[in-house]
């Protein structure tokens, strides 16, 4: 399949928006009609075709502008990308993931040549042709992880693990819903989860830290998270929050289907092979209400599921402003009728 | 010691001298020369115990200088502030040998300032021990300029660089030894709540 790239940007004009086939593709995260808090981790295996677990690095046709917001975000503020000194082995496992799995599965766009140490790289939709030597990171123009995640899809953290826990020793965090790399670098997993309300009390880290401390080579897993954004903003940092904070105000019964988007977290963990670290990729998705309701099935959950979202939840994910505004314009796409199991639309 | 609502915050202990040290470093501002004399008056590891001592900011009282002073420790060095106690611990620590710990006591910030440096300098998190002493002042960055404000005894509080309102988020930085300061009026400019002080 040969990749087409949506001219479209995420800040300023916003012109960001899905094609039909993008918004089948998008990974809708609602189960059940109604909202259920779980950590609702699965092995990351193949999904449907063309949906955004076909493959293990999804590549789509806002690759090339998200690529480019990613740059403009970088060169206003380097530190969204940083890495501790004793990550320069994950970053090369990394490194080695991604280009693998990019190659293997879009041939047509990249390709990834390797004789011995000397690896050969070719991105041609950025325009990148690159001999290097795997392991020295002075035969690239930034370090391993810098190199590779400017030209893939997500935010990329590496988490090194020591003394039964894990450590955010490095990211590449240019698209977060609003946590910050430079505060949480160095940070354990208790530690960087410390702002999430409800969690601790039920347990719920500890039985996901313990998971995770046993993740598998070769095995990885999936989850996704979910969060809603005004405007297609993918630097929804809180670096940046007192200029994009206000956009919540400006929800308005006109302007819901336009401005309000559902912002999907595709996340997966991967257990690295020599340095034992574990990647921890966040791929955010945008998806404006007006596409959500082309899914007659989708507009009837969401719509469910955000009027039953529990107030401290809403509040944790900054909803306050504009969820009563946005469950009221989306009652009118919701009949009451009974919606089919599963994610995927009708 | 009392149990942490915030999981990032550490939780504060009692100094204990480590026996089996080579060598103690303490390191104290204002009252928490009190918990440095409490944990190492007559205590055998006087004699290979450095203290650094910074005056509590905008005090004049002696006393508590008088007090470390009358320990009889290997050396003690009374800083004129802050800054000049963190450099004094840098040249220490450039000196240090394995087995060296770091007994830090006094405000919550300036345990924050001194645990950073200390693990910058490459000392390990398990070799150092902290006391709260003093008032419950926190130290603050600010997210969006990336600046620190010293002594915060309330939020939301204005950053002292580039004067955003910022509400402090229970979140603590033990590499930056600081909480998390977020700009409070993001989504309504000028809707600035009543400023509450922490407790303890």
């Amino acid at each position: 399949m040969t990749l087409s790239f949506n001219a479209e940007t995420f800040r300023d004009d916003y012109t960001f928006a899905n094609s039909p086939e993008a918004i089948r593709a998008f990974p809708f995260p609602f189960e059940r009609d109604d909202y259920t808090y779980t950590v609702n981790i699965e092995q990351h295996v193949p999904g449907p075709v063309q949906s955004a677990t076909e493959f293990p690095i999804h590549i789509d046709e806002h690759y090339v502008a998200e690529m480019h917001d990613r740059a403009i975000t970088l060169s206003q503020d380097p530190l969204r990308c940083q890495s501790l000194p004793h990550m320069m082995t994950a970053e090369w496992d990394l490194l080695e993931l991604l280009m693998t799995s990019m190659a293997t599965h879009y041939p047509e766009t990249f390709t990834l040549t390797r004789d011995g140490d000397g690896w050969h790289w070719m991105n041609r939709p950025l325009g990148l042709d690159q001999h290097f030597t795997f392991g020295d990171a002075s035969t690239l123009p930034h370090g391993p992880m810098e190199y590779v995640t400017r030209q893939c899809q997500g935010d990329f953290c590496l988490l090194d693990q020591r003394d039964d826990n894990l450590w955010m020793d490095a990211g590449m965090v240019t698209t977060q819903a609003d946590w910050s790399l430079d505060f949480d670098l160095g940070m354990n997993f208790m530690e960087w989860h410390a702002p999430v309300p409800l969690a601790h009390d039920l347990g719920i880290f500890d039985r996901a830290l313990k998971f995770l401390l046993n993740l598998q080579q070769g095995r990885p897993v999936r989850r996704l998270n979910w969060t809603m954004t005004v405007n297609p903003r993918l630097d929804t940092s809180p670096e940046n929050y007192h200029r994009w904070g206000i956009d919540k105000a400006s929800v308005t019964p006109a302007n819901v289907g336009d401005k309000v988007h559902l912002r999907v977290e595709l996340q997966a963990l991967w257990r690295l092979p020599r340095s034992n670290a574990i990647v921890f990729s966040i791929r955010c998705y945008l998806i404006k209400m007006d596409e959500l309701v082309t899914q007659k099935k989708w507009a009837r959950r969401f719509h469910r599921v955000l009027a039953s979202l529990p107030q401290p939840i809403a509040d944790y994910k900054g909803l306050a402003r504009f969820r009563d505004t946005t469950v009221a314009w989306l009652s009118r796409h919701d009949d009451g009728l009974p919606t089919s199991p599963g994610f995927a639309p009708d | 010691m009392q149990p942490s609502p915030i999981k990032s915050r550490p939780l504060y202990g009692t100094l204990v001298p480590v026996r089996q040290a080579t060598r103690h470093i303490a390191i104290a501002e204002g009252e928490g020369a009190s918990a440095v004399t409490e944990a190492f008056r007559g205590h055998d590891a006087l004699s290979r115990t450095i203290i650094l001592f910074s005056p509590a900011p905008r005090s004049t009282d002696c006393q508590q200088e008088t007090l470390l002073a009358s320990l009889a420790c290997e050396a003690l060095h009374v800083a004129s502030g802050v800054e000049d106690l963190l450099a004094e611990l840098v040249t220490t620590l450039s000196a240090a040998t394995m087995g060296t710990r770091l007994y830090v006591s006094g405000s919550e910030d300036f345990i924050g300032r001194v645990t950073s440096e200390a693990l910058h300098q490459g000392i390990d998190a398990d070799a150092i021990q902290a006391e709260h002493r003093g008032a419950p002042t926190r130290r603050v960055q600010c997210v969006h300029c990336k600046g620190f404000t010293d002594g915060v005894s309330a939020s939301p509080a204005p950053c002292a660089h580039c004067g955003l309102h910022l509400l402090v988020r229970d979140h603590y930085s033990r590499r930056l030894g600081a909480f998390m300061g977020v700009c409070i009026d993001a989504e309504a400019p000028g809707e600035i709540p009543p400023a509450e002080t922490f407790g303890a």
